[in-house]
């Protein structure tokens, strides 16, 4: 996922890199602790619930806010001790796109694209060229003169990706980029950072709390909570199998859990074993349940869940009644399962009409 | 010419005379000392907003002293002002009486008085466009240029708008000390000669200043606000 056809142009291999950042507020860490990395031309997701330090950890990565511990490392230079001056040409490598836009109100849709050009000193003819560009990009040329109180929240994202991209950054940085937007227009910016992603090769640092942004075009994701990573991995394989608490509260609706009528009636015994079994990737598409049938002899039987896909890569849960409550051919089915699935786990029996 | 065609039934040509010297007096005060007070008021809004706690200079030394001068010279009345700043007048006009040696006290009064207005508006910029432009590794210089000023602008225009029409009136006052202007016919001739035709006018002409002022300030402010 991290090659993108370009060639490389400098001696560093991950555009980001955190070791052990902490941040405290009055106190309290916001950051405990981040250690992680981003490389060139991948789309990382970082999830949380709000007030899990997403918003502390991004403005770590361009030096609007200052770790008091730990290292930041952007495109292999240390940026964790620079003062604002030593900051600002790095600043102005990397993008960054927010949930309220932030575009300047007193300029015009160009001048917005263009700001990031003047501060770095380009020339108007330069800058006109480049903002064109950009606006056709985006798919906006025809707004360039309109003021952004003019344009629709879909349109004001756009302006705002448009001005991030402008400087030919090595990083885009997403701040809640459509946490204000509704789900068609949602849907319509992750689609164009997605092309920006494929067709620059840009590497996209994105922080949100909806688990649908990561699903979508995201390689990989990282979850936050009370400061720390609780949990990272290839998208398919977090959402299929999500080992910690918070992940599984992030990815509610996304995936599947017993109806609370079919939980309620799993007792201790009974004559079908029922298994929860979680899969990703190549396993996903393997006949599975032919698999469980040669072990126990009957097919099983599907009770709830269902396969779904990341970007083209199938994920699921099944929960499956296996027919017999034979305690040596559960075992066997389970070691069976064990080497192909994220996870295999006896949830307890239920009747054959269930 | 303006006279014979639209005065000369209303009042006597001395008298139209006077009230267009008063005029153009007053015009020239409040213009010069408005400007001035812009050039002065606005840098200093910007050391008040950019020096506070979490500002782009913080300096917090600078800006307790400079806000405690800035109120200092607000809580004094302006025609205490007025005598109070007698030598300096003359140190810098040469003269205490006249429309120069009024500029000096209008302006002194006026210039922390817009300097706290512009700073109300600077301080409404919301913060995320500074950071925005921070994270586009703006300079300060050009946080001021592009962000700061541009986005308080209309607010600016309106606040400036609000010192003039205050200098007008400052200006009258100006008067009692010998500056000329509308404010001194209305004294010298309305008020301490009866003479109540001569108030009337001044006041009239006062009334449509203001209006026609606000009119425009009001105008511009909504021309250049594009929020």
């Amino acid at each position: 996922m991290t090659e993108t056809g370009e060639a490389p142009v400098a001696d560093f291999h991950d555009v980001v890199e955190l070791h052990d950042v902490v941040r405290r507020f009055s106190g309290r860490p916001a950051l405990d602790g981040i250690s992680l990395s981003v490389a060139r031309g991948e789309i990382v997701g970082l999830i949380g619930r709000s007030g899990a330090g997403k918003s502390t950890l991004i403005r770590c990565l361009n030096g609007l806010d200052r770790p008091e511990a730990g290292r930041v490392v952007i495109a292999g230079t240390d940026i964790t001790r620079m003062d604002e001056t030593a900051l600002q040409p790095i600043r102005r490598r990397i993008g960054m796109i927010f949930q309220h836009f932030n575009l300047m109100s007193a300029k015009t849709v160009a001048e917005n694209v263009a700001l990031p050009l003047k501060i770095a000193g380009q020339t108007k003819a330069a800058r006109q060229k480049r903002v064109m560009e950009l606006l056709d990009l985006v798919g906006l040329a025809d707004r360039a003169g309109h003021y952004p109180a003019q344009l629709s929240g879909g349109q004001k994202q756009r302006v705002g990706i448009a001005r991030a991209l402008a400087p030919e950054p090595l990083l885009l940085l997403s701040d809640e980029a459509t946490s204000a937007l509704d789900p068609e227009t949602t849907q319509a910016i992750l689609t164009l950072l997605q092309d920006v992603n494929r067709q620059l090769g840009l590497t996209i640092l994105m922080i949100t709390h909806e688990m649908e942004v990561v699903r979508q075009i995201a390689h990989r994701v990282l979850v936050l909570d009370g400061g720390r990573i609780v949990e990272e991995g290839p998208v398919a394989r977090v959402l299929a199998s999500p080992q910690t608490e918070t992940t599984r509260s992030l990815l509610r609706g996304l995936s599947p859990v017993l109806p609370l009528d079919v939980a309620a009636r799993i007792a201790p015994t009974g004559n079908q074993a029922l298994i929860r079994l979680d899969v990703y990737g190549p396993a996903a598409r393997k006949p599975l349940l032919a698999e469980i049938e040669t072990v126990t002899g009957q097919p099983p039987r599907l009770v709830h869940g269902g396969l779904n896909d990341v970007q083209g890569e199938p994920y699921g849960r099944l929960f499956l009644a296996l027919g017999t409550a034979d305690a040596d051919r559960i075992t066997a089915v389970i070691d069976r399962l064990s080497p192909e699935a994220t996870a295999v786990e006896l949830l307890g029996y239920v009747p054959h009409d269930l | 010419m303006i006279y014979d065609t639209f005065f000369a039934r209303a009042m006597s040509r001395p008298l139209f005379d006077l009230l267009l010297k008063g005029l153009w007096e007053t015009v020239v005060m409040t213009g010069v000392s408005g400007l001035l007070s812009l050039v002065i008021g606005l840098p200093l809004a910007l050391i008040l907003v950019t020096t506070d706690r979490g500002g782009i200079y913080q300096n917090l030394v600078v800006n307790r002293a400079l806000g405690w001068v800035v109120n200092a010279l607000r809580s004094v009345p302006f025609i205490i002002l007025l005598v109070a700043v007698i030598p300096l007048t003359r140190l810098i006009v040469g003269s205490a009486i006249g429309i120069a040696a009024a500029i000096v006290p209008l302006t002194i009064a006026a210039a922390p008085y817009f300097a706290r207005v512009a700073e109300v508006s600077l301080r409404e910029v919301d913060r995320a466009l500074i950071d925005a432009a921070r994270a586009m590794g703006a300079t300060r210089p050009a946080i001021l240029r592009e962000v700061l000023v541009p986005e308080a602008l209309p607010g600016i225009v309106s606040g400036f708008t609000v010192t003039l029409v205050t200098l007008i009136g400052a200006s009258a006052m100006a008067g009692a000390v010998g500056a000329g202007g509308l404010g001194d016919i209305a004294i010298r001739y309305g008020y301490q000669r009866f003479e109540t035709a001569v108030m009337v006018a001044v006041v009239v002409i006062l009334i449509v200043m203001v209006a026609g002022m606000q009119w425009a300030g009001d105008r511009l402010a909504r021309a250049i606000d594009h929020r």
